[in-house]
């Protein structure tokens, strides 16, 4: 057996096959719930009423997907100009921590002041994080692959250190967090009355701008020739070191945001467990949105409600939230499967 | 067929079809292999030489006909079956582990991954026989990546027969070898099948092919067009035989050369791995004119063509635009300098495989104001300068929101030509621009490139063909090993005069030291 490129798939198998992959996710996803134990109709069912079958459970799940449109916002437009950025966790932290620094009293500002600067602040921290491996992966040729994955460790045991030292809440009766922002660093609520956070708005909006920044602009053409073909994007000279560059500004800033919209619009105070790997989750949400910023917006959706589905689903059912993780893992592996095969075609002999 | 005796029949191909969308690579291609001969496949670059061996090797599979190996038909699509019913191929660009030893390389994929200690004693043994009675001496203990390319051409063919390969079949086995290199070569090739062998020697080298083979038979844009005994013909038969009689020549009108536009003097560039750089070369592209750039492959002409594209400085000697010295030489420099380039590969470096015609259109011009502004893009103009190429310049495609990947490479040759040559540009530097395409765009190619010199441009046409480089060129130089022959005039120079040249031979009398 062996592939062939198909040279133009027509729609449906554009479609098809990703609508067929998901189908079998949930088939896949019943089989488990029934070895769980579960009546997978009613694991499924269960899942689905945890995720949007309530307004508390829907804007649950809105607040869950913010910090993964933003992390998913931040692969997606790194891998598409090749830049394989696997640190959207340690640039979340980054942003984190400077919104603390900065939103604690640091700053005696009104909130319309200083919520631009935090933003501002936190996208610059967490760019700087991802220009340190950018820079080396175009001057040096070090594999960022590597380097942003070990920023993670770094970051976090960075934290941990600022959160036992110098960050340390002294009020906080020997816990390991940061005293709360003051109340003009918090993000205000989106509607009044509903529990759901600026933060959203702000994914929202990026999303749009990163859509607008690929689709409309010169820095989005040539993000995109460079990560397609480097080589013919060199010749035509397009400046590739900078692309990748502005690229990794971007894209370091975007999960920054995660960890600034989760201080101030959500926690009010950083933890360590601030994100339970928001910034890896980020990667297969954006694999699953197929890179498209716009795309992003609504897998991110899909996969916040699993996991808060899930969860609700676990109290009713007893069937363990583990089923979330391998839904998951089996959407984003058939959806891969489902994409090469809406390219290749597998021929025998 | 003019078989040379009545050997026995070792391999036979029968009616190869194949075909990639419109184009027939392989149009019903029969010829058999006689025990103990060398057979020659000459062809020009697609002439279907290499689809045909990879259809022999199961890498494709034929849409018609058959092979047969020994008399045994050969399964279709299984690249073990030719192996294992003794077929051994050396390819173009070698397959070998650098980091592993000759010995390694040899036995590498030939025991059972079951075995827990690797028989070296008896594979060593075998490797010296076989190095001695074909005359492929190499030390068995060397790492790859030490040797030559001669060298591990030498360890391909020990790994061929190894595996007791009956039929040897080389790619091309010379592109890549200096001349004493190659007659060593030709040494082993005797004594193989003076040992009962059978060889196919690809190549599209005419004296080649008449110093080693017994039969040939030619191919053009997929047909056979010719089988013939070395001894019942002349380089000038085959020939005519292998570009036909479609190619007559292109005569353009003598040129009337303006001053120089681009010169170099006494440049030099650094060498990149194997490929040689520029040694103190000396150029003038004048106006008006087409300066044709002989040479073989590997010589420096890479080096010359990414000078004067811009991905690379001089790093000693001076270049001018005109009369002025340039300074930060870059690609977007070289375009700023009015340089059109077409890239010596379309697919790699001319265009973006997955981009539509209009993203490939401007991929060059597209931070000028026509097609953005301030940081944003204006598809609109965009989509009207692909429209207009594709009409200017006759690209057959659906449209211009196409991916380019879905073209033909004349096509796509086309669609670079048009954004190259809508810029009005004054130097035109065109590396290898007809390479694999149909004739109507070869034809159609060399006549915008004629017509780009009428208008006043200088043309630098880089070509490992030197009958188009004959045909086309107002004045010639030569390369090799990245030195650049004195000029010689339309007319004055046989090809054989300017294969002395090639072959590195004129240099030695330091005449053209200017």
């Amino acid at each position: 057996m062996r592939l062939e490129p198909i040279a133009d798939p027509g729609m449906g198998r554009t479609l098809g096959l990703p609508a067929i992959a998901l189908t079998l996710t949930v088939i896949a996803a019943s089989g488990l719930a029934l070895v769980a134990g579960g009546d997978p109709f009613s694991v499924l069912g269960l899942i689905v009423q945890g995720a949007v079958g309530s307004k508390f459970a829907l804007l649950e799940t809105l607040n869950r997907a913010t910090p993964l449109i933003f992390t998913g916002l931040a692969v997606a437009v790194a891998f598409r100009a090749k830049l394989w950025n696997i640190g959207a966790e340690a640039q979340l932290y980054g942003g984190a921590v400077i919104t603390v620094l900065l939103g604690t009293g640091f700053l005696p500002w009104p909130s319309g002041i200083l919520l631009p600067t935090l933003v501002i602040a936190s996208m610059v921290t967490g760019a700087l994080l991802l220009l340190g491996p950018a820079i080396l992966k175009t001057r040096l040729g070090v594999d960022e692959v590597v380097t942003t994955l070990l920023l993670n460790f770094i970051a976090l045991l960075f934290v941990s250190m600022l959160l036992e030292g110098p960050m340390k809440d002294p009020m906080g009766m020997g816990w390991p967090k940061s005293e709360r922002l003051v109340a003009e660093a918090r993000l205000p609520r989106l509607i009044e009355g509903l529990r759901l956070h600026w933060g959203f708005g702000l994914a929202l909006i990026s999303a749009g701008v990163v859509w607008v920044i690929q689709t409309r602009t010169t820095l989005g053409y040539e993000m995109r020739a460079v990560g397609l073909n480097a080589q013919a994007a060199r010749f035509a000279g397009i400046p590739v070191g900078k692309v990748i560059l502005k690229t990794a500004f971007l894209s370091g800033g975007l999960a920054a945001l995660a960890g600034f919209s989760e201080v101030a619009g959500l926690k009010g105070s950083l933890t360590l467990d601030l994100s339970p790997g928001f910034g890896y989750t980020g990667i297969i949400v954006a694999m699953l949105a197929l890179l498209n910023p716009l795309g992003v917006v609504i897998s991110a959706l899909f996969v916040a409600g699993i996991f808060v589905g899930a969860d609700s689903m676990s109290r009713a059912a007893g069937v363990p939230t583990y089923i979330a993780d391998i839904l998951l893992a089996l959407a984003l592996l058939s959806m891969v499967l489902a994409i090469m095969l809406t390219r290749f075609r597998v021929v025998r002999g | 067929m003019s078989g040379s005796s009545g050997a026995r029949t070792v391999l036979r191909l029968d009616s190869i079809t194949k075909c990639f969308g419109a184009l027939t690579a392989n149009d019903r291609i029969s010829f058999d292999l006689a025990e103990g001969e060398v057979l020659a496949l000459l062809g020009e670059n697609g002439a279907g030489k290499t689809t045909l061996m990879n259809i022999l090797f199961g890498h494709y599979t034929a849409d018609e006909g058959g092979v047969e190996v020994f008399g045994q038909p050969l399964p279709p699509g299984e690249p073990r079956a030719a192996l294992s019913s003794g077929v051994g191929m050396v390819h173009q660009h070698f397959t070998l582990a650098d980091n592993l030893t000759v010995l390694d390389n040899v036995i590498l994929g030939t025991q059972s991954i079951w075995r827990t200690a690797l028989g070296t004693g008896a594979a060593r043994r075998k490797l010296a026989d076989l190095a001695t009675s074909f005359g492929l001496e190499v030390d068995p203990d060397a790492r790859v990546g030490t040797l030559t390319v001669g060298e591990r051409q030498r360890v391909e063919i020990l790994k061929a027969l190894y595996r007791d390969a009956r039929i040897l079949i080389l790619d091309e086995p010379t592109a890549v070898l200096t001349p004493q290199e190659a007659d060593a070569l030709f040494g082993t090739l005797r004594k193989a099948v003076a040992q009962g062998m059978s060889v196919i020697f690809i190549s599209h080298k005419l004296h080649e092919v008449m110093a080693i083979a017994n039969r040939v038979v030619v191919l053009r844009h997929g047909k056979v067009v010719g089988r013939v005994a070395t001894a019942e013909t002349d380089r000038h038969k085959l020939a005519e035989m292998m570009v036909g009689a479609e190619i007559a020549p292109v005569a353009p009108r003598p040129a009337t050369p303006g001053p120089a536009l681009l010169s170099l003097d006494q440049v030099s560039t650094p060498s990149e791995g194997a490929a040689p750089g520029l040694a103190k070369v000396s150029l003038d592209l004048r106006a008006g004119q087409i300066t044709g750039l002989a040479g073989v492959s590997g010589n420096g002409q890479v080096a010359l063509a990414d000078l004067i594209g811009g991905l690379i400085a001089p790093a000693s000697g001076e270049m001018r635009l005109g009369n002025a010295p340039v300074e930060d030489w870059s690609p977007r420099a070289a375009l700023a300098h009015r340089i059109g380039r077409i890239p010596e590969d379309r697919h790699k470096t001319g265009t973006i495989a997955d981009f539509s015609l209009t993203e490939n259109a401007i991929l060059e011009a597209y931070p000028s104001a026509g097609f953005s502004r301030r940081g944003w893009m204006r598809w609109s103009a965009a989509r009207d300068f692909a429209r207009e190429v594709i009409d200017t310049y006759d690209v057959r495609c659906p449209g211009p929101e196409t991916p380019i990947r879905l073209l033909s490479g004349g096509n796509m040759q086309k669609l670079i030509l048009g954004r190259v040559l809508e810029d009005a540009p004054r130097i035109v530097l065109a590396n290898q621009p007809v390479r694999g395409l149909d004739i109507g765009a070869v034809t159609y190619v060399q006549e915008q490139l004629i017509k780009a010199r009428d208008g006043g441009a200088a043309v630098l046409l880089i070509s490992e063909d030197l009958d188009e480089v004959l045909a086309l060129s107002d004045v010639i130089h030569v390369m090799s090993e990245g030195r650049l022959s004195p000029e010689f005039a339309r007319g004055t120079m046989t090809p054989a005069e300017l294969g002395v040249w090639m072959a590195g031979d004129g240099f030695a009398e330091g005449s053209h030291a200017a």
